[in-house]
């Protein structure tokens, strides 16, 4: 916040240790539920806000410039055909959204990275399991914007916003469900009111809960959750995803140091999945917080984030605890135990 | 040069824990404090004695100055270089290395922070504490000690400097020392029976080596707590109601404030707290307490009314009690207070003093006592909050500091945490054999005057 102020007031220059900074926050907003200042619910606002001015005056950092590039150009970070969003859902009966009572949308994560798209497998599995009537936009899906936003590319947000809003309102979409936290926040804070918002662990708890989805094996794991910052701290959403691990017969609930509130960010946010500002090294953000994992005992890290599962994931590997430790989105252990003999 | 000396500093601690980038030195040049930024050439944030011991070398080596820093909250900017240099930012040295539950003490690295080590003992010893200051979590144990701070448990145990049962130092010319039982003992246990040599490095704001572990005393966590309220509108009360409250002994903690605004808080209150291990112990000592006030009553009444009531038990009976946004009570994040260690009776003089002196700096008076230990005497903080966007605020902070400084010396106390000019005023008073020991001791621990040079300076 000092060097916000200081760059403003010309008392020190942009440069790009600057833009690292800037750049590094996640907006994991434990800063804005610590702080104990009457200003706190800014502190996020006053980064972004201050990334809007790097972009407005053409001070954008290559990796962020690049993001923002590919955004634009193909709507996904990766630089993916648009026509491939689709893809994952090649082999699954998943309809096309034509007004069903949902709209399942995915987000670039989900749609494109292979962790990503067994959590929107194994979800869009369990939906269809439980009779839910839903579709997705396939290669009609957009960015939804969240990391735009927050990166302070406020042109081509509203450019993105205005164009999911438009589709969302001329498909009739009512209701969405999301598989990443990203896109719930987004979607929830960001667009204009006419839908409602859910993301999955809220929609697998409540299906458990009614008997539509039920267990038909018993799992044999011990299991830590990792709170996402856009659930967690950002929506407040902690119990879902606890209640579902809870009820899924064999599975060991073990809570890391630092959770709900205070979890700690796998270092994601804010487009660093991609920009990666906060380095891969030893003490970057993912590798303490799979420490942190490792340290329960637990054998498989639980995720509700395909960016968080992206970010542990690496780390994981980068730790050499592949043998001990794996990433399991929440909706890929509801689906194994569900159908214990197709899950891959 | 410099950027060889970087490379030097780089090689001892690796890249990423150092920096000549403007940034940082932006933020290491500076404070919360109304002091001018000063400043720093280089910040180093070593992770071992070893790395600390080098570092140490190299700067005898290249005659440069190093200014220790744990969270650099004085708000007095001792942290922030007089002459250049380097901060020395201990916080990775962050390991709790060790609780003793039965000799009941905590030895930790000098980068542990108030929080870190609150939420340890919570976990692992909960029913164990040590005295925290009302500053904020983030601020180290060690640099609260090194000035000697003081905590919520200091009325009733001491000031945090007296809580240290040992220390290892890294000295000016780089060797490894160890003080207290720690010397000859596996046990951080206690500072007794030897030579004292604790008093060499406390108060002496890192001017005579780094600390690098500190042994601090843990104290029982009462089962009972709670606030007693009073308030009253005569500052002339004050020495006696002191003198009271030591005859029975039985305080945890007491606070005595009051502040222009609210309106509410214009007049004088009591904040007493009591604790007790068992119930009985708790209702005797609120009973006993009670009855002091009572004497009092025509002068002196309980708090009954809101919005009183609720605030000052908001910002009162937590550990540690809750200072932070009184001292963000002008907004613009800009807070310094000077504390005033007092005699008991120039207390009166000093509080009307107090207001009279922010009055006269077109400021808002905010006065806080805390009583030390047993109650001989007194911490009187003068806070200054101003909004670091107007530098003219700044500078009427600045002119109110310096006259409550002058103030408090002329009563006959002494300023606590003094920032550069208050050094001075007190070197200027103090007796001139003493100074020449002062001296003496740091040119001989210090002989090419690397320890944050400036500080302790006797003309
Ligand atoms: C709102 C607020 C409330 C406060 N309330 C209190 C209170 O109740 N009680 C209280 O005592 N203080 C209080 N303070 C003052 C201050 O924040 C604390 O005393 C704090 O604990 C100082 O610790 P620090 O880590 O910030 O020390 P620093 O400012 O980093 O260091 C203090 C001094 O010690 C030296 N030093 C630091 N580490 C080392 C080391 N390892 N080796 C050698 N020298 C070293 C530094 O050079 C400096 O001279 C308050 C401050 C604020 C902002």
């Amino acid at each position: 916040m000092w060097l916000i102020r200081a760059w403003m007031e010309g008392e020190i220059k942009w440069s790009e240790s600057l833009g690292k900074i800037l750049y590094s926050c996640t907006t994991c907003n434990n800063c804005v539920q610590s702080c104990k200042f009457p200003f706190n619910n800014d502190i996020v606002n006053i980064i972004i806000a201050a990334r809007e001015e790097a972009v407005a005056n053409g001070l954008v950092m290559p990796g962020v410039a690049r993001f923002f590039r590919n955004i634009e150009a193909y709507g996904n970070p990766y630089r993916e055909l648009r026509e491939n969003r689709g893809r994952w859902a090649e082999a699954m009966k998943i309809e096309p959204y034509t007004g069903q009572e949902f709209l399942f949308y995915v987000g670039c994560v989900g749609s494109f990275d292979e962790k990503g798209q067994r959590a929107a497998k194994a979800l869009g599995e369990l939906l269809l399991t439980a009779g839910i009537s839903f579709g997705i936009l396939g290669s009609a899906e957009e960015c939804d914007g969240n990391e735009i936003h927050i990166l302070g590319e406020s042109r081509i947000f509203q450019m993105l916003r205005d164009r999911n809003a438009g589709l969302f309102e001329k498909a009739g979409v009512k209701k969405i469900i999301t598989l990443s936290p990203h896109s719930y926040n987004v979607f929830r804070n960001e667009y204009p009111a006419g839908f409602e918002v859910f993301h999955y662990t809220k929609m697998l708890r409540d299906l458990i809960k009614e008997g539509k989805l039920k267990s038909t094996s018993k799992l044999n794991m011990r299991v830590t959750y990792h709170d996402p910052c856009f659930l967690g701290r950002h929506a407040g959403e902690y119990e879902a995803p606890r209640e579902i691990l809870k009820a899924i017969p064999g599975v060991d609930l073990v809570e890391m140091e630092r959770n709900r509130e205070n979890a700690f960010c796998c270092g994601g946010g804010s487009g660093n999945f991609y920009t990666d500002f906060s380095g891969g090294g030893e003490n970057s953000p993912s590798r303490i917080r799979v420490r942190e994992a490792y340290k329960t005992g637990a054998n498989v890290l639980a995720v509700a984030c395909p960016t968080c599962a992206v970010m542990l994931g690496e780390a994981i590997k980068d730790e050499g605890i592949e043998e001990k430790l794996i990433i399991k989105d929440i909706s890929e252990i509801v689906k194994e135990s569900a159908f214990p003999h197709n899950f891959q | 040069m410099k950027e060889e000396l970087l490379s030097q500093l780089a090689e001892i601690v690796g890249e990423d824990y150092v920096s000549n980038r403007p940034e940082e030195l932006y933020l290491y040049s500076r404070d919360p404090g109304a002091q001018k930024p000063r400043r720093a050439d280089y910040v180093v944030m070593p992770g071992t004695v070893t790395e600390v011991q080098q570092i140490i070398m190299l700067a005898n080596r290249e005659k440069l100055a190093i200014t220790p820093m744990g969270a650099g909250l004085t708000l007095s900017a001792l942290t922030v270089p007089l002459k250049g240099g380097m901060v020395m930012d201990m916080k990775r040295m962050n390991r709790i290395i060790e609780v003793n539950e039965a000799s009941r003490y905590a030895v930790i690295e000098a980068g542990v922070t108030q929080a870190v080590l609150r939420a340890y003992l919570e976990k692992n010893h909960s029913h164990l504490q040590h005295s925290t200051p009302e500053s904020p979590p983030t601020a180290t144990v060690a640099g609260n000690i090194l000035i000697h701070g003081h905590g919520h448990l200091t009325p009733r145990y001491g000031v945090n400097s007296q809580m240290v049962n040992g220390m290892e130092i890294v000295l000016p010319t780089g060797e490894v020392c160890k003080l207290g039982s720690c010397s000859v003992s596996p046990y951080w246990f206690s500072r007794d029976p030897l030579p004292d040599l604790m008093g060499l490095f406390l108060g002496w704001l890192g001017t005579t080596g780094i600390v690098t572990k500190i042994s601090i005393q843990l104290f029982p966590k009462p089962a009972f707590r709670d606030l007693l309220l009073f308030v009253s509108d005569s500052a002339e009360l004050i020495p006696g109601i002191i003198a009271e409250l030591s005859q029975i002994n039985l305080l945890e903690n007491c606070f005595i404030i009051t502040q222009e605004k609210p309106k509410w808080a214009q007049q004088i209150f009591y904040i007493i707290v009591v604790s007790g291990e068992s119930e009985a112990e708790f209702e005797t000592k609120k009973e006993l307490h009670n009855r002091i006030f009572q004497k009092h009553r025509d002068k002196v009444s309980p708090v009954n009314e809101e919005p009183a009531l609720t605030q000052l038990r908001e910002r009162f009976l937590g550990v540690p009690p809750f200072a932070a946004t009184a001292a963000d009570f002008r907004k613009g994040g800009g807070f310094e207070y000077t504390g005033a260690i007092l005699p008991i009776e120039v207390i009166p003089q000093a509080w009307q003093s107090g207001i009279e002196i922010a009055h006269k700096y077109d400021l808002m008076y905010q006065l806080g006592i805390q009583l030390l230990p047993n109650g001989h005497s007194v911490m009187l903080a003068y806070s200054y909050p101003f909004n670091r966007a107007y530098e003219d605020e700044a500078e009427r902070a600045r002119g109110a500091l310096d006259d409550t400084n002058r103030l408090t010396l002329e009563l006959g106390g002494v300023v606590w945490k003094p920032e550069l000019s208050a050094q001075k005023l007190i070197l200027e008073k103090m007796d001139a054999n003493t100074c020449q020991l002062i001296d003496r001791i740091k040119k001989m621990l210090d002989p090419n005057d690397i320890m944050n040079p400036g500080n302790w300076e006797v003309a």
